[in-house]
Formats: C-alpha cells, structure tokens, sequence
C-alpha cells in the first residue's frame, strides 16, 4: 500500500512536466497547420463548393452525378470490385500471414521480405505487371495458346483490374496480421485444442475473432486503396468504367468541372464514410498506412 | 516441430502468393533485358533498350530524384515539430489535427489532384512549376513521417531529458534540436525513407498535376505502358525498381531494428 501515494506524486510531477512544456509545443504546430489549411482544407472546400454549382443554368453537379445512371453505375461498380477487392486480400493474406506468423521454417524471413516489396509499387506499375501477366503477349496467353489453342487475355477487363487491386492489397494484409498475430494469446488455441476443438474451430472460434479489429481496420484501408486507384485503372485502359477513370475523363475530355468535382466529393465521402465505420466497429488501430 | 499436412498445404499456398507477386516482376525484368521478346529469350540479351530509355526519359528520373529529396526534406521541416506538438499536447485538439493530417492519404489522390488544381491552377507561374507537384507530394507523404517519429517519442524519456536539459537553461529551439532531434533520429530515418519511397512512385497526384515539361519517373512509365513497345516499358520500370527496391530494403532493417528496440 506505500506504494500507491508514490505513484500517484510521479503521476502528478509527470503532468507538470507536461504543462511546462505545453506552450512551446503548440508553436510547433504551426508550420504543419499552415500547409494543410492553404493547400488541403482550403482547396477542398473550393472542390465541395465547386461540386454544388451548375454550369449554365443547369442542375448542380451533385444532382447530375446522381441522377445519371452512368455515374452512378460507375459508382456501385467501383464500390462492388473495392469490396470483393478487399474480401479476397483478406481470406489470401490472412492464410498466408497466420501461417507466416506462427511457424519457423528456413527462408521464413526472405519470404515475408519478398512478400512485402510490392506495398511500395506505383499502381502504374502494378497496372503494367497485370499487363505482363494476363495481356496479349503476357504469361497466360501463351499458356491459354499451348493449352487451349487460344490466347487468353483478360488484362483489359474488370478482372485485370481485380487482379491488379489484389496485387497491392494482399501485402499489406500480410504484413497487418504477422504483427496482429503476435499479440495474440496463443494459451487460448492450446485450451480450445486440448477441450477437443477441431482446426476449423479453432480458426472460426478463436484466430478469426481476435484478430478481427486488425482484419477490420486493414480491409478498411484495402477498400479505401481500390477506390482511388487510378493508375491501374488508367495503365489498363481508360474505358474501365469506375470511378477515378470517369473522373479523369470528365475532367480532361469535357472540361466539366463542377460534374467532375461532384464526381471525386462524393467518391471521398464514400472512402472515408467506410474508413470512420470501420474505425467505429474496430476500436484499436495499429494498421499499416 | 510436427511438419503435418496443414503445414505443407499452408506453405504451397504462401508459395503460390509470393509467386502471384513475384513471376510478373522477374517477366519484366527479363522483357526489359530481352532483344526481343515476341521471339522470347533465344533472341539474346542486350542492354540497347536500357539505354535507349535512358536516352530519352532520364529528365524524369532527375525531376523524381529532385522531388523526392526536396519533398524529404519539406516533410521534415514540418513534420519533425508537428510530431513533436502532437506528441506533447495530446488532447482532443491533437488528435483531431492528426486526423486532419491523415485524410489526405485516405482520400482518393485524384480527388486532392483536383482539387489542387482547381485552386491553385489559375496561377501559371507556380501551375508550371515542379513545386506544384511537390504540394501534392508534401501533403501525402506528410503522415508517413509523423507516424513513426510520434511512435518513437512515445516510447522515450524525452520529457525528463528536456525537464533537465531545461533547469540548465536551454530554451525550448536549443531544446528542441539538442535533445528532441538526436533521440529520435532512427524514427526520422524510417519516415524519410518512406517518404522518399513514396515520393518516387507517386502517380495518382502527379499524373493531374504535372505538365509537359515536369514529367516525373511514374508520369514516363505511364506514358512509355501507353505508347513504347514492351522491351522498352520493360527497361523503364527495370531502372524504377533499381532505384526503389535498396530503398526498401534499407527500409525493412530500420524498422526491424526499431521494433527490435521496442521490445527491449
């Protein structure tokens, strides 16, 4: 019980510390706080304001976008392949990462540094390897061309776009799960184990639940990954129709800014509505940007 | 250790990620090196298209490596002090700044491309330059230098070290750059490496920001993808890689040697 007064006098000295060294701190701010308001929270609010005006004399560009069947097809088709996006990243890097974590093995380490490279690559890039593998000279059409007798090519499609998004996303669930792996309490597998739990009961009743807040705020960023990435899209081909290409295209080709910022308002609001939820169901954080 | 047949099946399928991962970067390693790769590898290896990349997109390379330093170098700037405050004030101001901070990132980068450029775009002067794209890097790498340089304050005796530094009568700047500075350094070096990293494939803002005469190493690559013949996009994203993958590597250590320093 001695202990408890001394505690609570460091807690209280620690605090003073604090409060001296407050007033200089906010200071420190500043320079951070000027550019983000000039050049983030300034031309935002020009964009959100830009996105309510019409352009002679028609509806404003929120209207527009919702009530064109085009826009709004880009924008569930965007949301649909983010989300199927970020489902299978989960259940493949969420194998592979459980799997990485738990065992010991040689060339572990060379595996997992391999595995995490491409969290670095440019969409571009990652557009050009789809390209590689499923485009008209790539790996799966002289495969399809000796097995089947023609060339299969499915770069230029959803499905390379779907390939591609998976490509970016798997590493980054990868690397999440290792590290939600390791805080883990592993004497709760050894007792559902030794209580007669099967390993898929273990998997659904015990490794799924407890990393489920990493599993959440990952998929989270995964989806918020896939809706903006444009250059994938745009290394694949321009007639993709999702999101970040129609707004490119609206922007470049018709020159019509107030649809254009409608277009990327509410693409942001959709991103970020899905990373608060996220954040809401999943209290801990700890995922990798 | 039991090698069971979970095991084997959960090792096949890591190996089939990292394949999924790796075949089509060694494919373009081998198509940027190959003389001609409709014919396949019998047509000999050659370094002609290497060159002749060079040839023609090594402005962009420049334009990048400049970017990036100076990106590195305006996100320390402002980032090391924010980090600072963020770390000293933590209340609800704070963390609602940090917030602020990383919405950029969150946000879809056509979307601040856009919004930049509807902004700022009128004045030509500052529209043609490279800065402008520099805004863009500045605002989106900006977190990835604050996260680990908090992550490592967090975790030190910095406010007793400044507490003693400040009863010998150090102001707060002397302070600042002689006991806030040199002890949080390895965190400094993570998020500049991640920043330069970053920096140099950034697309998705430089692709709206950028003009002819600033085309950086991403806004070529796209450009090559979009017109060059496959030898030559090949080359172009071999010289990428050459200058990402030691960043990265150097990367990975410095952040094992801190989680490492974490545990400790």
């Amino acid at each position: 019980m001695t202990t408890v007064p001394l505690n609570v006098q460091d807690v209280s000295s620690r605090h003073d510390v604090l409060q001296r060294l407050r007033p200089t701190a906010a200071w420190a701010l500043a320079p951070a706080a000027a550019v983000l308001l000039a050049f983030w929270l300034l031309p935002l609010a020009h964009l959100i304001v830009l996105g309510g005006q019409g352009r002679e004399g028609s509806d404003s560009g929120y209207w527009q976008v919702l009530s064109s069947a085009q826009y709004l097809g880009s924008l569930v088709q965007t949301c649909l392949l983010a989300a199927l996006v970020t489902l299978a990243a989960l259940l493949v890097g969420g194998i592979s990462g459980v799997f990485l974590a738990r065992q010991q093995f040689f060339g572990r380490s060379a595996l997992v540094a391999l595995l995490t490279f491409p969290l670095a690559f440019p969409g571009v890039v990652v557009g050009f390897l789809v390209i590689l593998l499923a485009g008209r000279q790539g790996l799966f059409a002289s495969l399809g061309l000796g097995l089947a007798g023609e060339r299969w090519i499915f770069a230029y499609s959803l499905t390379g776009l779907f390939i591609g998004y998976l490509y970016f996303s798997i590493p980054r669930v990868i690397l999440t799960v290792m590290a939600a792996c390791e805080s883990l309490d592993r004497s709760l597998e050894e007792a559902a184990h030794s209580l007669g739990a099967g390993h898929w009961r273990v998997v659904c009743d015990v490794i799924v639940p407890g990393l489920a807040p990493a599993l959440v705020s990952c998929g989270a960023i995964c989806f918020a990954t896939s809706m903006g990435a444009f250059g994938t899209a745009f290394t694949l081909g321009t007639r993709l129709n999702v999101t970040p290409v129609a707004i490119y295209n609206v922007f470049t080709n018709y020159a019509n800014f107030t649809v254009a910022a409608a277009l990327s308002v509410i693409l942001g609001a959709v991103t970020w509505a899905v990373l608060l939820l996220a954040r809401r169901v999943a209290k801990q954080s700890g995922t990798v940007l | 250790m039991k090698r069971t047949t979970l095991f084997i099946a959960q090792l096949v399928f890591t190996l089939l990620v990292c394949a999924f991962m790796l075949v089509p970067v060694l494919m373009s390693l081998l198509a940027g090196l190959t003389r001609n790769y409709f014919v396949g590898v019998s047509s000999g290896l050659t370094f002609d298209w290497l060159i002749q990349v060079w040839q023609s997109y090594s402005p962009t390379v420049w334009l990048s490596l400049r970017l990036a330093v100076a990106c590195a170098v305006c996100v320390c700037v402002i980032g090391v002090p924010a980090a600072y405050a963020l770390v000293r004030m933590n209340n609800r101001f704070s963390r609602a700044f940090e917030e602020l901070m990383v919405l950029p990132v969150a946000m879809p980068g056509l979307a601040s491309a856009l919004a930049l450029l509807l902004t700022y775009g009128q004045f030509g002067e500052f529209r043609s330059s490279w800065l402008f794209i520099l805004v863009g890097h500045v605002l989106f790498t900006l977190p990835f230098l604050v996260r680990p340089v908090m992550a490592v304050m967090q975790r030190q005796q910095l406010p007793t070290l400044e507490e003693a530094a400040a009863s010998l009568g150090a102001g707060p700047i002397k302070r600042f750059f002689s006991v806030v500075v040199p002890n949080c350094r390895a965190g400094i070096l993570a998020g500049v490496l991640m920043v330069v990293t970053l920096s140099l494939g950034e697309f998705n803002l430089t692709w709206m920001l950028h003009t002819p005469m600033t085309k950086t190493l991403p806004v070529g690559l796209a450009d090559s993808y979009a017109s060059a013949r496959l030898e030559v996009a090949s080359a172009y994203t071999l010289i990428f890689l050459l200058m990402i993958v030691p960043l990265l590597i150097a990367l990975q250590a410095i952040s094992a040697r801190l989680s490492r320093g974490e545990r400790r």
